[in-house]
């Protein structure tokens, strides 16, 4: 019974030295709590909603997030908009549809099954509009960057003026937390730059918090049901160890009575 | 298998059996006489049985809706993450079971290196059984390929490349490898195809390595030969059937825990960005698993002499039966070899540490020194130690306390200072 | 005690094997439940069919959720012919009343109740539909007459949005 206490312990030791060599680079992030990490973490709703507003008014005029779609705003899990207001905000978007009969393309308002529409109609010309550099796709961000939640959270928060004896060419902003510090993105918030319907104060801190929620929402989307789900799952297992193991010691009785 | 006759009891059962001999290959695996004193260690070949069949069955099940295809890999893969019902579970069970799997052959191997099971009459199972390693290795990476991420992308670039250092034919086999002048579509397609087939290769020669292993029958933490089947034996079912799932539930939970929790944590972050054959990432490292090797490639600083000594250090392992010329198998008995056997473990956990890290000043150095102990051990201080080492007397059968302490042994006296 | 014990014993492994079947069976189903559609299937919008251009007597064929919907503008003569079969002579009793709200146009899946095939306009005993892979005859209604088919032709969800447009789903 010791020796496989040891070898789980060995597993796990081995497998956190695995987690370890991935994050070769440590880089301090600001910290802030995040209601979804740990055994029972759900998403803050009002979180959610406030961060998609931050994302559709400030983020979304560069950056994509096209593998989402309008419908995901009202499914369970997520912002938990009413369908309502979900076919509102896709109703506020336009999309290319065709062909008709007459073989046009035309324009019609989003509707819930539409993926997000896109700022650009594709990579060269959302590069072409930005100084050169891609504002990346948004869907998966927050598993895109090592540090995950706490980066995107950092970096939105990092900005600074350029050390002394550090110059910046045109359109390129400092970031401490940025990988080589050079960012083409200039600081995309600042205090009451959105105003929030349920009466938050917009501080730039609660928006970078809010919006960072929204993209590990939007990266995740099953997260919330994947914790709930793991519980459940590891209780079973535990209790149907303790089962095992004792229909083991009563198996094996058998035999060390004899020795 | 020819220690017992089997006779089915009903009369459709002898029928049956006489044309196709199930009932009889049922009966020899139930009643296969194993020895009473195996610990934890041995539990791993059940494990690994139960991690080859999850990879295959979440793997049907990821490829219903998966499409290799450039322009659609990535997208299909965040299909199955968002809209497929279950589908991420399905997908994160594949993806960390990969890694589990990897975990419970390392310590198959390790298993195999202490105990000596490697050694005559088993040298088969052994050879086989690093086939069957060589393959995982294959089928890994080329899953790795297939979500088409950064990571995918130039992991792909980066292990293909490898064969560019075969002189003369090596851009030819590279280019043939591909399917083009670079990876791209056709490269995913072929790795797709050969992702889908290693899997059921590998369970073929599972068969063998388990077939083998029934011919002498299980080695054991004392090492010497059992008489089967004997007072030294139990049948296969249900003493070792029960401890294997026992073992395999607790593994279960370290994995569950992966797979709800950390499910990203063994990933990389660099593989959620679709690939781009123009910009590599800034670390590029493969998954931790083939760490030790990739730090043997990096430390030789050619790159032909590189990629044959990471391709060596695998091989060796085949040579192993042959390199270890001690007679006793167990290093309970081997009180010298023990403490080598440490060593190596150290060292490869070294090489693996290394290997993650940039191959530069200490680290290169570590890396070369860790490489060198490596070949050292497997073709100097095996050969000599069975020469020269002196063993611990073995005992006469299995049952009998010894030095070391087995676990059997020892919860015999903890029974008896109870009672 | 040693009369207890084997009670203990099969009590336990009776334990043991029905919490492993209930977790096999938990297993078991997420991986049938992939195979059933998916989110993004599911949230497939409805399709908005504009039918200004249909002239009286003609049926169009639309596309819905992957199968094609029959569009038919219907005849004084048909609408009356579907209307006067008596409901003892269907074989999946329906007034036609009930499957055409607006009795000028007949909506309904293009989908044989046989197996599956798409029947053919115009044709058959019934003046209605004829399918011609196993022979099932429909009425002007879509209603199964004679043939192997158990029932008749599905009329699916439908809205006028406006007088020329039909939003089906």
């Amino acid at each position: 019974m010791k020796n496989i206490f040891k070898i789980t312990y060995l597993i796990a030791l081995i497998l956190i030295g695995a987690t370890q060599v991935n994050a070769a680079e440590k880089v301090d992030f600001l910290k802030t709590d995040w209601s979804f990490k740990g055994l029972f973490g759900k998403f803050d709703r009002g979180s959610l909603q406030r961060g998609y507003q931050v994302y559709k008014e400030v983020c979304a005029s560069c950056h994509s997030m096209k593998y989402l779609s309008y419908r995901n705003l009202f499914e369970p899990g997520g912002p938990e908009f009413t369908e309502e207001q979900a076919k509102a905000i896709a109703a506020s978007f336009e999309v290319n549809d065709g062909p008709n009969n007459d073989g046009e393309m035309f324009i019609r308002p989003a509707k819930l099954s539409d993926k997000f529409v896109m700022p650009f109609e594709n990579i060269k010309a959302a590069q072409a509009a930005n100084g050169g550099a891609y504002p990346p796709d948004m869907s998966v961000l927050a598993k895109a960057r090592t540090g995950g939640v706490d980066y995107i959270y950092s970096l939105l928060l990092g900005y600074e003026d350029a050390p002394s004896g550090v110059t910046l060419d045109d359109g390129v902003y400092y970031n401490k937390y940025m990988y080589g510090n050079n960012i083409k993105m200039a600081e995309p918030l600042s205090d009451g730059l959105v105003e929030y319907s349920d009466g938050t104060t917009a501080s730039k801190e609660q928006m970078a918090k809010d919006v960072t929620t929204f993209l590990m929402w939007a990266a995740e989307p099953h997260l919330e049901s994947r914790h709930k789900m793991g519980f459940k799952a590891i209780l079973y297992l535990i209790i149907l160890t303790i089962l095992v193991y004792f229909s083991m010691k009563k198996i094996w009785s058998r035999i060390e009575s004899e020795v | 298998m020819s220690d017992h006759e089997y006779a089915p009891k009903s009369k459709f059962g002898k029928w049956f059996n006489d044309r196709l001999p199930l009932l009889t290959l049922a009966s020899h695996l139930t009643d296969y006489p194993t020895p009473k004193n195996l610990n934890y260690w041995w539990t791993f070949g059940g494990i690994l049985t139960f991690c080859l069949i999850t990879q295959i069955v979440t793997g049907l099940t990821l490829a219903m809706h998966y499409i290799a295809h450039v322009d659609m890999a990535f997208e299909s893969v965040e299909h199955i993450m968002r809209d497929v019902n279950y589908g991420w579970l399905i997908r994160y069970i594949h993806a960390n079971g990969a890694s589990m799997f990897f975990l419970a052959v390392y310590i198959h191997i390790f298993r195999s290196l202490f105990y000596g099971s490697y050694k005559s009459p088993r040298e088969i199972i052994w050879i086989i059984g690093i086939i069957i390693y060589l393959l995982m290795m294959a089928a890994a990476f080329m899953g790795y390929v297939l979500p088409w991420g950064q990571m995918s992308f130039w992991g792909a670039t980066v292990i293909t490349n490898l064969f560019s250092a075969i002189p003369l034919v090596g851009e030819g086999i590279v280019n043939w490898l591909w399917g083009g002048y670079s990876v791209d579509n056709p490269t995913l397609t072929r790795f797709f195809t050969l992702h889908y087939l290693l899997p059921f290769l590998i369970l073929g020669l599972v068969v063998l390595h388990i077939w083998a292993l029934h011919v002498p029958g299980n080695n054991n933490p004392v090492g010497i030969d059992v008489k089967k089947p004997s007072k030294d034996t139990v049948p296969f079912h249900p003493y070792i059937v029960i401890k294997d799932a026992f073992a395999l539930l607790m593994f279960m939970i370290i994995f569950a825990f992966f797979v709800f929790y950390s499910p990203n944590i063994l990933g990389h972050a660099d593989n959620y960005i679709e690939a781009n054959p123009m910009v590599t990432p800034a670390h590029i490292v493969p998954e931790w698993y083939l760490l030790p090797f990739y730090a043997i490639l990096r430390s030789v600083p050619d790159k032909l002499l590189g990629v044959i000594a990471m391709l060596s250090a695998i091989l060796i392992l085949a040579a192993l039966p042959w390199l270890d010329t001690s007679k006793i198998r167990s290093a309970v008995f081997r009180p010298l070899y023990k403490q080598f056997y440490w060593i190596l473990v150290v060292d490869v956990l070294v090489l693996g540490y290394v290997g993650a890290m940039p191959a530069e000043g200490l680290y290169l150095l570590i890396a070369r020194v860790a490489t060198a102990y490596y070949f050292i051990h497997f073709l100097i201080i095996l050969p000599v130690l069975g020469f020269k080492e002196k063993t611990i007397p073995l005992p006469l059968n299995i049952t009998e306390p010894v030095l070391g302490g087995m676990p059997m042994a020892s919860a015999v006296k903890k029974k008896e200072s109870l009672n | 005690m040693s009369e207890k014990k084997p009670e203990r014993r099969e009590f336990l492994f009776t334990a043991s094997y029905a919490v492993g079947a209930v977790g096999v069976g938990a297993v078991v189903w997420p991986l049938v439940d992939q195979m059933n559609p998916d989110a993004s299937v599911k949230a497939l919008a409805s399709t908005e069919v504009d039918v200004s251009s249909v002239k009286l007597g003609k049926t169009i064929t639309v596309l819905w959720r992957g199968k094609p919907v029959f569009i038919k503008r219907r005849t004084p003569e048909e609408i009356a012919e579907a209307r006067a079969v008596k409901l003892e002579d269907l074989k999946d009793p329906q007034k036609d009343e009930d499957r055409a709200k607006n009795p000028e146009w007949l909506v309904m899946v293009g989908v044989c109740t046989h197996l599956g095939c798409v029947p053919l306009n115009d044709k058959g005993d019934y003046n209605g539909w004829f399918c011609p892979c196993h022979g099932s005859h429909y009425d002007t209604s879509g209603r199964i007459r004679k043939g192997p088919a158990p029932t008749n032709m599905e009329v699916p969800k439908y809205e006028f949005v406006n007088s020329n447009t039909i939003k089906i789903g």
